[in-house]
């Protein structure tokens, strides 16, 4: 499976291969090769040339930009762009109560996402890493994720089927004289947990996966209880783990617009602010504005975060 | 664990609960596809095959499958590169600024995708730069190396240089060594990157909508574009049904692939 751990086999490789002895034939390829041998920055700079043009210049110069046109506006008559500084756009964010209902709105559900999923994914993840058996661990692992990679559009598509009037919910729920909770902020804030679960379950795993046994065994020995062995020595070790599984919940939920559109009827959460101001009003500065405030709030909850470690378990 | 034989049944428990709640969502697209009416009406009445049928002759589906394609191929390819000069990069050597490249390269997919939407629309249109294929696999690309930078990375820990030290002691060049060592250890891991980076773009909706052309739709594009039309349902049931046994496929190729318990790193 894995070829390099076979070092034999490929010392043979490179013996037998017809190429391995160029040395003759090929002095310039070999002076270059040498060259790059002895020269550990200049390879470094061609490793890194590309991608950091891509990330630094092409990815952070297009969020610099859109930073900028943050502080424009555009003419209500014409809809031209002026490109001249100002706060307004800020400003009405902040003074406008609409924008601050939405926004509160907004850190509701994606703080309410993250916690019901911290909550179904622990029980799930303590299931996989220490009392699944090793097979059964692989199989779950890839029963968990498959669906991560199952369209984000179905899945939203599929709680509007499920949540529809007189859809399976309604249906399942109607002996009991219920009925589900129809398209709304309720749906919404479903619907986004059950997307993102995945996000939370498979870091949560990953960081009791690197629990070891043996210290569960002392705690035990030492005479806790499994819940006390739970919230003492597994919770504090997975902490991290749980806090990178909440970086995407809770970001991803703060710019959604497309399940909000799917199943959240009339709702509106910050993303479609953004969104709206981009395609129904045209007013890029005001969307630009309007998205700098997930960004900010985003920015704030890692710099908030970072010292627990959970960068690392991304 | 030390775990009590009731809180092990009661785990057990929690993990049937978690997978219905998972897969029953995805199996009702997949019954729904079969579902003759055309509202979402539950049980469905009567069952049939005329949708798929229906959806097989669907030009503009079709059309939209197509384009996906084009765009995921074009955007893994540059991933591809970009992720894994990047992985090298990490694991090989030591520079100023290494510790922020993590951040950095996941920062497309951690922020929301409205706002990397956003912010490459400005750029574009602040370059001049005309919205086409270019422009969607440009901003595919970007968050598509995080996916191929995190697999490398991850094998290239593993695997270690000494085999690659041993090469140059025996007298391999630095591109011999690539050649018959480097790459052959990292052959499976570059296909289970390019896999997931495809399935990534495949799916991708949000940054897409903002970088595309007019007439330019990705399947997903043409999803969200009928799922509000009532008449069109039949058809975009049957495309749900079909990425939703898709989904399979990415998760079969890394964990044949990559030897990697963890089923590859976002």
């Amino acid at each position: 499976m894995d070829a390099g751990l076979d070092g034999d086999q490929e010392l043979t490789a490179v013996q037998e291969a017809p190429g391995s002895r160029p040395v003759r034939r090929d002095p310039a390829g070999v002076r270059a090769a040498s060259f790059l041998h002895r020269s550990p920055r200049v390879r470094l700079a061609a490793l890194l040339a590309a991608p950091m043009v891509w990330l630094v210049v092409a990815y952070l110069g297009s969020l610099a930009v859109m930073f900028a046109a943050a502080f424009w506006s555009t003419d209500s008559f014409t809809g031209a762009l002026i490109k001249q500084a100002s706060w307004d756009n800020f400003r009405t964010l902040v003074e406008e109560p609409v924008y601050r209902r939405i926004a509160l709105r907004t850190l509701g559900v994606a703080a309410t996402v993250t916690v019901v999923d911290a909550l179904i994914a622990l029980p799930i993840a303590v299931y996989m890493a220490k009392v699944a058996r090793p097979r059964a661990r692989r199989l779950l692992v890839a029963l968990i994720l498959t669906p991560l990679w199952a369209s984000y559009l179905v899945k939203a598509y599929a709680w509007r089927i499920l949540l529809s009037s007189d859809g399976p919910v309604d249906w399942a729920l109607g002996p009991l004289h219920l009925s589900g909770p129809g398209y709304g902020l309720a749906a919404v804030t479903l619907t986004l947990a059950y997307l993102w679960l995945p996000f939370m379950i498979l870091p949560v795993y990953a960081g009791l996966d690197r629990v070891p046994d043996s210290l569960l065994e002392a705690s035990a020995d030492l005479g806790a209880p499994a819940g006390r062995t739970f919230r003492s020595v597994v919770l504090p070790l997975i902490f991290p783990a749980l806090v990178a599984g909440s970086i995407f919940t809770f970001s991803l939920s703060l710019g959604d617009y497309i399940t909000v559109k799917i199943v959240g009827g009339r709702t509106q959460l910050f993303g479609n602010v953004i969104y709206d101001n981009i395609g129904v009003a045209a007013n890029l500065p005001f969307a630009a504005a309007a998205a700098v405030v997930p960004v900010a709030v985003i920015l704030l909850y890692l710099a908030l975060v970072r010292r627990t470690g959970a960068l690392e378990n991304l | 664990m030390i775990l009590s034989r009731r809180a092990r049944i009661a785990l057990a428990g929690a993990m049937v609960v978690g997978l219905a709640i998972i897969y029953v969502p995805l199996l009702l697209v997949l019954l729904n596809s079969l579902n003759s009416s055309r509202t979402f009406g539950f049980p469905p009445t009567g069952l049939t095959l005329e949708w798929w049928r229906r959806t097989l002759d669907n030009a503009g589906a079709r059309s939209a499958l197509w384009t996906s394609v084009k765009v995921g191929l074009g955007a893994t390819a540059l991933a591809l590169l970009l992720g894994t000069c990047l992985a090298f990069a990490v694991q090989r050597y030591r520079f100023f600024g290494r510790d922020v490249i993590s951040l950095l390269v996941v920062l497309p997919i951690a922020l929301p995708g409205i706002v990397t939407g956003i912010a490459l629309n400005s750029a574009f249109n602040a370059g001049g730069v005309p919205f086409g294929y270019f422009t969607v696999i440009v901003a595919h690309a970007t968050f598509c190396i995080v996916i191929v930078y995190n697999n490398i990375l991850a094998r290239l820990r593993r695997t270690g240089t000494s085999l690659e030290e041993a090469s140059a002691d025996l007298g391999a060049t630095t591109f011999q060594t690539f050649r018959y060592v480097t790459f052959p250890q990292l052959r499976s891991a570059l296909v289970a990157a390019a896999v997931l980076a495809f399935a990534l773009s495949f799916d991708e909706i949000v940054v897409t909508t903002f970088t595309t052309a007019p007439g330019l739709q990705t399947l997903p594009l043409w999803i969200f574009d009928n799922l509000f039309r009532p008449n069109q349902a039949p058809v975009v049931n049957v495309v749900a049904a079909v990425l939703v046994l898709l989904s399979v496929l990415p998760i079969w190729a890394v964990l044949r692939l990559s030897g990697d318990e963890t089923g590859g790193r976002l």
